[in-house]
């Protein structure tokens, strides 16, 4: 652990009535950082992000975030420190408008008085426009978010993540159910957010994993298995054994 | 589900206004004082069913208890009736107290002497009792049928305890109100009921504003979100427990203020106002005339209960059986209730099928299956 380090999950263990989802588990990311996590189904990935965020509370261990435990916060309290959590299927406000969507998730303060009394920044609404650029959305403002695509509605979910402002953002399987094209804008997209945001993303599509061009994590049976490059890890005879599967000859 | 589209065209808006305040100011002169004084009531039902909306329709809380706050707010008001139309009593205090040998006021109808006290303690003091059962339940993350269960159970001990207490509050017996004098005037009288009539007309106005600001921009849009996915609003960085325990006190709130207006107007409040009964047909007003509409509420409990009266009238025992086919048929056939079915497209549609008028599709709706193939 050093000054520099975003957050440290130090020897968490997440025990789930004896099974253990997460075991021993360490993991340290810097600021700014892009970090990819794969593993096999099973291997504790969506409960890492569990942790983090405060939905589940680990049974061992300690979660630093610049500088302060998480353990036992509540998971609004979490995501005003500045942890924002992309879902792996889109979750979204459907009955609401994009436009709503992304307002409710650039608003601050947070507080009930604020929403009913006040109107909306000016800034907040030029981010909100911003955003809505970025993802492609500038068209659909006034759409329900029901009525989107696949595609459009795990865009708007990045989209009101980065609307957050989150020191550290989670994506858990962006691009599930995208068509290539759109996978690969997802990965620049994701790309161009690290360095000023730290960004950890859990997928198992190889293809796009690689495209990330960061240092990867392998999760397995609940503990970190290994930790390299793309190259590293593909060579790594622990990963292949239990994850990637032999080269083909 | 078709929450807020639907706007009127201004004229129409303005019409809409002008004639309702015509009817308001009419009404005392058109019908005859039986029939102005059952409307006044069910437009009183329609404040309570205002809050049933905000809770249910928005949030998604399925109360099963407001009938605990729509009695609080009318014992509230009754109490005050009763200890300023005492004097000519032994010692005194409201009459019935002697039937149980009581000879001294208990200590908490004393506030009540005061018209400013009960002003206030009419709304304030339901909103106060929501907010902390809500608070307990929301804390614990109850959610759901549980929610549901707990406030039915609440209620059920609020009436149990009312019941029960003769020496306090005259327990099953209740207090009336319409012998009782306000302001020189016997409550029950023609004049008053009158008056009666027209404060709750402005008040079930000003109560849709009030809950229309409500809903109105983010901090509707944050009960919208609670309501469908609560996870994610946490994760967004909103309190829930905070949203729901204040969108609970306003519809006890409102429920108090209803039930305080229904009391005068029907001369007595009783633990009858807490019988299960009662408050399940609440949510059944707000269901049929359509949840997460606001006027909605306000017709379905209006409509309902005229309906309820003039069936009762005719057939009477036979309006059990037509509530419940209402209750199944807009479970069935109109889940959104009426005024979301016409907002819905739902008389196009109904037309259609019948083939008297045939609209094409229009283009950009093709786009919902679009690119759904292959996810997951």
């Amino acid at each position: 652990m050093n000054n520099k380090d975003l957050l440290n999950l130090i020897d968490i263990t997440v025990s789930f009535e004896g099974f253990l989802a997460l075991n021993k588990l360490n993991l340290n990311l810097k600021k700014g950082e892009l970090r990819a996590v794969i593993g096999p189904n099973g291997a504790g990935k969506t409960t890492f992000l569990d942790v983090i965020t405060g939905k589940v509370k680990p049974t061992k261990g300690e979660v630093i975030f610049k500088g302060k435990s998480l353990v036992g916060r509540k998971e609004h309290k979490i995501a005003r420190l500045g942890v924002g959590r992309k879902f792996q299927s889109p979750r979204i406000f459907e009955n609401l408008t994009v436009k709503e969507n992304l307002e409710i998730s650039v608003s601050t303060p947070k507080s009930p008085l604020n929403l009913i009394n006040k109107c909306i920044k000016d800034e907040q609404l030029n981010e909100i426009e911003r955003l809505m650029k970025i993802v492609n959305l500038a068209q659909k403002v006034d759409s329900k978010a029901g009525s989107l695509s696949h595609g459009q509605k795990q865009w708007l979910e990045i989209a009101m993540l980065v609307g957050q402002k989150p020191d550290l953002m989670l994506v858990d399987e962006p691009v599930a159910g995208l068509t290539d094209e759109e996978t690969d804008l997802t990965a620049d997209l994701l790309k161009s957010l690290s360095g000023e945001n730290t960004v950890v993303v859990i997928d198992h599509d190889m293809e796009f994993i690689r495209r990330l061009e960061s240092t990867v994590s392998v999760l397995n049976q609940g503990t970190i298995l290994c930790e390299g490059t793309m190259e590293t890890i593909q060579k790594d005879q622990k990963v292949i054994d239990v994850y990637l599967g032999r080269p083909e000859e | 589900m078709s929450l807020r589209k639907f706007k009127f065209d201004k004229r129409i808006v303005l019409s809409f206004w002008i004639i309702l305040i015509a009817l308001i100011i009419a009404a005392p002169t058109l019908l005859p004082v039986f029939r102005l004084n059952l409307l006044g009531r069910y437009l009183s039902l329609s404040i309570v069913a205002l809050g049933v909306d905000l809770i249910w329709g928005y949030t998604g809380l399925l109360s099963l208890g407001q009938g605990i706050f729509f009695a609080l707010g009318g014992y509230c008001a009754a109490m005050y009736l009763q200890i300023t139309s005492s004097s000519e009593f032994p010692n005194n205090i409201p009459e019935f107290f002697a039937l149980y040998g009581v000879e001294k006021l208990p200590f908490f109808w004393e506030p009540f002497k005061s018209p400013i006290f009960t002003f206030f303690a009419i709304w304030i003091i339901p909103a106060l009792v929501a907010g902390l059962i809500g608070f307990l339940v929301f804390r614990n993350r109850i959610k759901g049928v549980y929610f549901s269960i707990l406030t039915q159970a609440s209620l059920l001990v609020f009436f149990n305890f009312f019941n029960g207490q003769q020496k306090l509050i005259n327990g099953t017996n209740g207090l009336k109100t319409d012998v009782t004098q306000l302001f020189g005037q016997m409550v029950g009288s023609e004049s008053m009921q009158r008056i009666f009539f027209w404060i709750t007309a402005i008040l079930v106005i000003a109560a849709w504003f009030f809950a229309k600001w409500v809903v109105r921009g983010r901090f509707g849009n944050i009960l919208i979100g609670i309501r469908d996915d609560e996870p994610r609003v946490r994760f967004t960085g909103y309190n829930p427990v905070i949203f729901k325990t204040i969108v609970f006190s306003i519809a006890g709130a409102l429920a108090g203020i209803s039930g305080a207006l229904y009391t005068v107007q029907s001369g007595i409040v009783s633990p009858q106002f807490m019988t299960v009964p009662f408050s399940i047909e609440m949510v059944i007003w707000v269901a049929v005339g359509g949840r997460g509409t606001l006027l909605g509420a306000i017709l379905g409990a209006v409509f309902i209960n005229y309906a309820k009266s003039l069936v009762s009238e005719a057939l009477p025992a036979s309006w059990m059986f037509i509530q419940g086919g209402l209750f199944i048929l807009v479970v069935t056939a109109l889940p959104e209730g009426v005024l979301g079915w016409i907002q819905g497209d739902g008389p196009r549609n109904l037309l259609q099928r019948f083939g008297l008028k045939r609209t094409i599709e229009t283009y950009p709706s093709l786009e919902v299956n679009n690119k759904e193939g292959n996810n997951e």
